[in-house]
């Protein structure tokens, strides 16, 4: 979570356009510099332009305008195979009329290493991945899991600097992607390896990253490490992206003392903190993240502040009870409480009040 | 539910064996598959496997002569062929008694006519003593010998009675021997001699021919199929239309067009001469000759190659590509370690197809193949609709066919026919 410094710059974006038509631009004006050793992130939502910058860094695209430059050099004009840049494709790529070895010897092969020192490299990768005993399957053969880690022995086997990965638990359940987040992270930590990673999946993004890159209509909407991208989104787009959020609308009344004043839409007046908002008069999204509203009366802390609430649906989770509530005119306001054994379970038409703190009130663009 | 502790067959709830439940529960929807299948089954029967078994049995059937000489037949069996003597008298007295009932039959000509293909001659001395023997009496105008003998000096030729002879079983393999340049001899089987021999070549040539077809189908269509399984749908549907384009015209047309094209007054000849590049009275001959064959009937078939590999061109993930090279591959290593061996069940399809479809090609030789660049196709035709030697034209089909399975079955053993995709 270090921040890049000029100096040890490793991969770097420069002002970077790229339009596929001519007319639109896909991604707009994108300045990115990554520290070696970092595990970064490209989350966004389909089309806004995450898997253009990859494929820009890995070659497979021009930039239509900007630099590129890994390890200080411009690699604009430098083919894909001479970029050195291991890369984990969506759908795995696995080649399907090699084994597995076969697969994982083509980097090495092209390279015109010698047949031992390949073998050697080879079973090093497959045993990195745990998969020592699958040389000689073909990829078919495989499960969506096991293919997903030989995909990634063969983009390390060569070893690379920098390893792309575009989506590459995408295909997977629930739960061996999350197993796989794991040992994606453990294992780029182990090596040292930079690693820009992309994917649509937050959670991924949160639980893997170093820093996350949030990109929205071609543009880095916020860049920065996984828990200031929760706590303090730079504007509405992030907030509502990133994790849960409860959203009410309104108008800044005045600003001071690092406090905000919003009038809801519903006459209601709030203290928030704010983030995007600079005069009175403007257009608000206030921004509170479900787990850090209240209701429990005993447990309201001190400076709290507090608003009238409707119950409307009470949805039992398991580990956490999810309640829905019409707040300020708001019916789709959440609220996450924890499943513990003296928590009031609520039921839907009860009036309650409900309150947070105002710093976990952000007052963000309208 | 079934009792899983008892033993044997599982039972269903009602008692019945499940195995006996479950055929009876499947039994309409096999009838009702059965009776969809049905009429193209007939139709394939009657149409297509019925007419190969006819020929195959026509190629080896030889029936004619021992049922039209009944007992010149059996009389000529005690006649050694290498005796240098025509047979005696019995075996003349036998065939006056097997004439004379086949001209008031008629069928004196056909058994002619059959022995004639393998002794040219026999045709007219069977059908001129036919017309004589018909007044002979059988009984009393003996000895026969010498009656035959004034009438015609051939028939003491040991030539003629060594035919008949050679030819007299119900099965022959002659036809299947004449079909490779063979021969039946006294001795045995005989090659033929040097201007008869024209099968072999001909199959040669034709195999020689389908091969440099297809050859030149991959080359032209690997990179269509290529293209239009790169591009755009949209782009790629257009282009599909071009491509498939001939098969919306006539195939004489299209040979017509090439025999316009190619002939020596024709559009490429006169271009060359308008352009200097050939002189006037050194016109290019591109056509009636091997050439004009591959040309045009490359052109025709190369669909048949352009479709198959397309399909499975489209399958390939245009991933695996920038995954090799992202591996440090240059684009041909690439694409030849890559992309091309996933294109090879594509090749293979088509190439199966263009060259069975070459090997038994007829209108296109025919039309623009002159004498050098016809295929064996011709010739079957030839002997089915000019020399009616049916037999000979059966034997050659077997052949053909017997070429093709055979081919199919070592691509089988090689490549495995389960690599292959049509679609």
């Amino acid at each position: 979570m270090t921040a890049p410094t000029g100096n040890d710059a490793f991969v770097e974006f420069e002002r970077v356009q790229k339009s596929y038509d001519g007319e639109t631009l896909v991604v707009k004006d994108l300045n990115l510099t990554m520290p070696k050793g970092e595990f970064l992130t490209m989350l966004g939502p389909s089309g806004s332009g995450k898997t253009t910058c990859l494929m820009m860094l890995a070659g497979f695209e021009t930039a239509t305008h900007g630099d590129i430059r890994l390890g200080g050099t411009s690699i604009n004009n430098i083919p894909p195979h001479k970029r050195g840049i291991g890369m984990v494709f969506q759908n795995y790529a696995l080649f399907p009329h090699m084994t597995i070895a076969e697969n994982l010897s083509f980097p090495l092969e092209v390279r015109k290493m010698g047949k031992s020192e390949r073998e050697e490299k080879v079973r090093r990768a497959l045993d990195m991945v745990e998969m020592g005993a699958f040389g000689g399957r073909r990829p078919a053969q495989l499960s969506g899991g096991q293919q997903q880690r030989i995909a990634l022995a063969r983009a390390l086997v060569f070893e690379p600097e920098l390893v792309l990965m575009d989506e590459p638990l995408g295909a997977l359940d629930k739960q061996l992607r999350e197993k796989m987040q794991f040992e994606i992270t453990h294992l780029a930590h182990r090596l040292g390896i930079t690693v820009v990673y992309v994917t649509h999946d937050q959670t991924e993004a949160l639980t893997m990253s170093d820093r996350v890159a949030v990109f929205n209509d071609g543009v880095i909407q916020q860049l920065a490490p996984p828990d200031v991208l929760y706590e303090e989104p730079a504007n509405s787009f992030v907030a509502q992206f990133i994790g849960e959020n409860n959203t009410l609308e309104g108008e800044v009344l005045e600003i001071k003392d690092g406090i905000a004043v919003v009038k809801l839409d519903d006459g209601e007046l709030i203290d928030c903190k704010p983030v995007n908002v600079s005069k009175p008069g403007e257009r608000t999204r206030v921004s509170i993240r479900p787990e850090r509203v209240e209701y429990n009366k005993d447990r309201l802390q001190e400076g709290a502040h507090t608003l009238k609430a409707e119950v409307l649906e009470f949805i039992y989770m398991g580990d956490i009870f999810r309640t829905r509530l019409r707040v300020a005119g708001n019916d789709e306001f959440i609220i996450k409480t924890r499943n513990a054994p003296d928590q009031v379970r609520l039921q839907p038409g009860q009036q309650i009040e409900i309150g947070w703190l105002p710093e976990d009130c952000r007052a963000l663009d309208a | 539910m079934t009792d899983t502790t008892q033993t044997g067959p599982v039972l269903a709830a009602d008692g019945t064996p499940l195995k006996k439940s479950l055929a009876r529960a499947l039994r309409m929807q096999k009838l009702r598959a059965l009776m969809l299948i049905a009429p193209l089954l007939l139709f394939v029967l009657i149409t297509f496997l019925l007419p190969i078994a006819d020929m195959l049995f026509r190629s080896v059937e030889n029936n004619i002569v021992s049922d039209t000489l009944p007992n010149t037949v059996v009389a000529l069996e005690d006649w050694d062929p290498n005796s240098g003597e025509a047979p005696g008298e019995e075996v003349f007295a036998a065939l006056a008694v097997d004439l004379k009932a086949a001209a008031e039959a008629k069928t004196h000509t056909k058994v002619g006519t059959r022995l004639n293909y393998e002794n040219p001659g026999i045709s007219s001395l069977f059908r001129k003593a036919g017309r004589k023997v018909k007044k002979w009496d059988t009984e009393a105008d003996g000895p026969f010998k010498e009656k035959f003998l004034e009438m015609d000096d051939a028939w003491g030729d040991i030539g003629v009675w060594q035919t008949i002879q050679t030819y007299s079983p119900k099965l022959t393999n002659g036809y299947f021997l004449n079909s490779v340049d063979l021969k039946k001899g006294n001795d045995g089987i005989e090659v033929r001699p040097e201007n008869e021999r024209i099968y072999i070549r001909l199959f040669i040539r034709t195999f020689i021919m389908s091969l440099i077809i297809t050859g030149a189908c991959i080359v032209l269509g690997y990179p269509v199929a290529w293209i239009l399984a790169n591009l755009p749908s949209r782009t790629a549907n257009l282009l599909m239309i071009l491509v498939l384009l001939p098969f919306w015209t006539s195939l004489l047309v299209r040979t017509s067009a090439w025999k316009v094209m190619l002939q020596q007054q024709g559009v490429i000849n006169e271009t060359l001469v308008w352009l200097g590049l050939v002189a006037d009275d050194a016109r290019l001959v591109m056509i009636n000759n091997q050439f004009g064959t591959i040309v045009a009937m490359t052109h025709i078939l190369l669909p048949f190659m352009i479709l198959p590999m397309y399909s499975v061109m489209q399958t390939i993930n245009p991933s695996y590509l920038r995954a090799a090279k992202s591996l440090g591959a240059t684009n041909w290593t690439a694409f030849w370690r890559v992309y091309f061996p996933n294109s090879v069940p594509g090749i293979g399809a088509g190439s199966i197809l263009v060259f069975i479809l070459a090997i038994g090609y007829y209108i296109t030789p025919e039309l623009v193949g002159g004498t050098k660049g016809v295929f064996i196709s011709n010739r079957i035709a030839f002997h089915i609709s000019t020399s009616l030697n049916w037999g000979l034209a059966a034997a050659l089909g077997t052949i053909l066919l017997a070429v093709v399975l055979l081919l199919y079955w070592t691509y089988d053993k090689i490549v495995g026919i389960d690599n292959v995709k049509l679609g």
